[in-house]
């Protein structure tokens, strides 16, 4: 198995046997994070940027922890202290840190497309950390890998995915890797936040809460940002509350091993029930660790696997 | 066990589209199918309905009860005695009320209010956006959730385009009918009445037909590319049957209301600066007026509803520029109505789905607007030959703000019986 591209863009870029070869390595990084010792030494020599032009606590902390243990050199640029707020241009930030000879940039940005532009004007592999609206290619990945910790297969499995999903770059990445790999796909929420145009028979807008989660094999939780009381998205946080939360009383409805996600950060009792995580119905923390060990072998894959 | 048999009446009905001649049994409230038995029956009531129409009963679906916050222009009693009165078993309030009826308290309040009364059906009609400000949307699913029927911008039109796209959307998620009053009031302006000939005779400013066009207009085209259903409210103008063609045409799901008094009288009845004749959409002129009973006639039009909007005499008792726009309309909605009938413009089965009909099935009000077993025992019983002059003195509602005082009628209500009970009117 061999994976020929520089960067990770978007799912859209994998075939389905690409996206299990990630899965397959994650699962071997996985056992470093284990180890007394964390780190080995298969990165040694590359330098690493994180540039994040978005505030990120778990991503971010996620690809620097992947980038130790892979013993490369890490350099977190912080957008707010760098050139950028003088002016310069994302093509000329981009162009200079090549020229410090870069072997990778992970790039979150604001406005969906950035990674793709960065990826066209450097030699440098370019890891999609989060776009705007569009895609969270490793969250996606992150998500498969924790699925199929709990699920044989995804193909036929009824998946709930609940929430702002028009604005969720999360929910877009998990859309089109779920597809892939054949899962059957329900969409709920507010209409104001549900995608209009959908080409893919696999994909279906639920009709209802009830409708969406019953008999789910898994439900993907969204997190819904307060700034979507403006521009009319949602009347207020309590009536999300009231009306699109995922309760105990409906969580009865799915099937019985029902595994439920959520991206973090949780907005507890906002979208979903503090209770259910509390009672650690969700899968939500094994997320978090399978993060670094996806990041780990995008990384790897990208950088080690291409040039060993 | 209440009882009533209504005997011998003309049953119109707009659910099996049929007009015979037939008895309708009422038991404990609701529809029941005849029984051979009630005929010898002890304690029932029984309606003499010779050569009177039995409809199922009338719904309006456009009404300001001024409660809470302006009950010195109507009650939400003197508003219910004023719809029986008129021959409805049913209305719908809207929802710029002080405060408004943006939320679960005040939707509450007047649903409570309203049955304390034991007199019609009221449903309540929502705001869509929070203080009818258009900044921010109500709480949509709490309205819902706590007995609203629909959601309306009445009275204070959704000029932000987005704003009216995501209400359309959000309202679907709950399958909340949304009902538009739509009217570009940038381009109405400071306009009292129809802009034309006699708002330059009178030196009055005016509304030009279009700010009503534009935004019918622009309300059709959010409702077909979202794919949401609509509701246009008191439509009036002859461009406006222009869109509701198009809109037909095209199979967008939209419905559309007139009122009584756009194809019963013209502009003209401002001539003498009578306030009373002072309302937005404003009346238009004998072409418009034409147009509007033209579009009845072809079944363009969904429902009838009176926009009732009771003022007071003080504050109606100004010049045009200063009274506030607004008539009522509940006792004379039904025979303004009638006149189309006995122009032979409508059928009484036209009437029946008008006012009944089409208002629960758009509303989604259950158990209501046809004569099934089982449905709820509302009924309006109409003698279209009754004639009466509209007195001042007889108005039942807390205001008199009506353009048809003293106007000879030739039609009204009989009887409404109201989940079974009896109001001789």
């Amino acid at each position: 198995m061999d994976y020929a591209k520089k960067d990770l863009i978007s799912i859209n870029d994998l075939s389905k046997s690409d996206i299990l070869y990630f899965i397959d390595t994650a699962k071997e990084f996985k056992k470093i994070s284990l180890q007394d010792i964390k780190k080995v030494p298969t990165m040694r020599g590359k330098t690493i940027l994180n540039l994040f032009f978005e505030p990120s606590t778990r991503t971010k902390t996620s690809f620097e922890i992947a980038q130790k243990r892979l013993s490369a050199d890490t350099i977190n640029l912080s957008i707010s202290q760098s050139s950028v707020v003088k002016g310069e241009s994302l093509s000329d930030t981009i162009l200079n840190l090549q020229a410090m000879k870069a072997d990778a940039f992970v790039i979150r940005h604001y406005e969906s497309g950035a990674p793709f532009f960065i990826s066209n004007i450097t030699n440098a592999s370019v890891i999609n950390a989060g776009d705007g609206i569009n895609e969270h290619p490793t969250q996606c990945l992150l998500d498969i890998m924790t699925i199929f910790e709990h699920k044989k297969e995804i193909k036929s499995l009824k998946i709930a995915i609940i929430g702002d999903i028009v604005h969720s770059r999360v929910a877009r990445s998990d859309i089109a890797g779920l597809s892939k790999l054949g899962a059957e796909i329900y969409l709920y929420g507010p209409q104001t936040l549900m995608p209009r145009f959908i080409n893919s028979d696999n994909i279906k807008i639920a009709g209802s809460m009830d409708n969406a989660v019953k008999e789910a094999d898994v439900i993907i939780m969204l997190r819904v940002q307060k700034e979507r009381t403006a521009f009319y998205f949602i009347p207020s946080i309590e009536e999300y509350r009231n009306y699109f939360k995922l309760t105990g009383e409906i969580l009865k409805l799915a099937s019985k091993d029902v595994l439920i996600l959520h991206p973090g950060p949780v907005n507890r009792d906002v979208e979903i029930s503090g209770s259910i995580i509390n009672s650690g119905k969700t899968a939500i923390f094994e997320q978090v660790e399978n993060g670094i060990a996806i990041r780990m072998a995008c990384l790897y894959i990208l950088l080690g696997g291409r040039h060993s | 066990m209440k009882k009533l048999l209504i005997k011998n009446g003309i049953v119109v009905d707009p659910f099996t589209d049929t007009q015979v001649k037939r008895d309708i049994y009422i038991e404990n409230g609701l529809i029941k199918d005849v029984k051979n038995e009630t005929a010898g029956a002890k304690d029932i009531n029984i309606i003499n309905a010779d050569n009177l129409f039995v409809l199922p009963g009338l719904i309006d679906m456009h009404v300001h009860l001024r409660e809470p916050g302006f009950e010195y222009k109507e009650t939400i009693k003197t508003g219910m005695e004023a719809a029986i009165a008129g021959g409805f078993t049913s209305i719908c309030c809207m929802p710029n009320s002080n405060p408004v009826n943006d939320c679960k308290e005040v939707n509450s309040f007047i649903i409570n209010k309203a049955k304390s009364f034991d007199l019609c059906n009221v449903f309540t009609i929502g705001a869509i956006s929070r203080g009818n400000e258009g900044l921010n949307l109500a709480n949509i699913g709490d309205l819902k959730n706590s007995g609203a029927v629909a959601i309306s911008d009445d009275g204070m039109p959704v000029e932000d385009s987005s704003l009216m796209a995501r209400a359309l959307l959000y309202a679907k998620t709950f399958g909340m009918p949304v009902i538009s009053h739509s009217e570009d009031i940038k381009l109405r302006g400071k306009g009292v009445m129809n802009e034309g000939i006699i708002s330059h005779t009178l030196g009055l400013n005016g509304i030009p037909s279009v700010a009503e066009e534009i935004a019918i207009f622009r309300d059709i085209k959010l409702a077909e590319y979202f794919g949401a259903s609509l509701h246009i409210a008191h439509v009036s103008t002859k461009g406006s049957v222009e869109l509701i063609k198009m809109a037909k045409n095209n199979g967008i799901n939209i419905t559309f209301e007139t009122c009584p008094h756009y194809f019963s009288i013209t502009e003209e009845s401002l001539l003498s600066y009578n306030t009373n004749a002072k309302m937005n959409p404003p009346l238009r002129p004998q072409e418009d007026v034409n147009a509007i009973k033209n579009a009845l006639r072809e079944g363009l039009f969904d429902v009838i509803a009176s926009d009732h909007a009771p003022h007071s005499e003080d504050e109606k008792n100004t010049t045009l520029d200063e009274a506030p726009f607004g008539i009522i309309g509940l006792e004379t909605s039904l025979a303004l109505t009638l006149g189309l009938y006995h122009e032979k413009y409508l059928s009484m089965i036209d009437i029946a789905n008008l006012m009944s009909y089409n208002p629960a099935k758009i509303l989604k009000l259950q158990n209501r607007g046809a004569i099934i077993n089982g449905n709820a025992g509302d009924i309006t019983i109409i003698n279209p030959e009754k004639e009466w002059t509209y007195k001042k003195e007889n108005i039942k509602s807390l205001s008199k703000n009506s353009p048809f005082i003293n106007k000879s009628f030739k039609g009204a209500a009989m009887y409404a019986i109201i989940n079974g009970k009896i109001f001789k009117l």
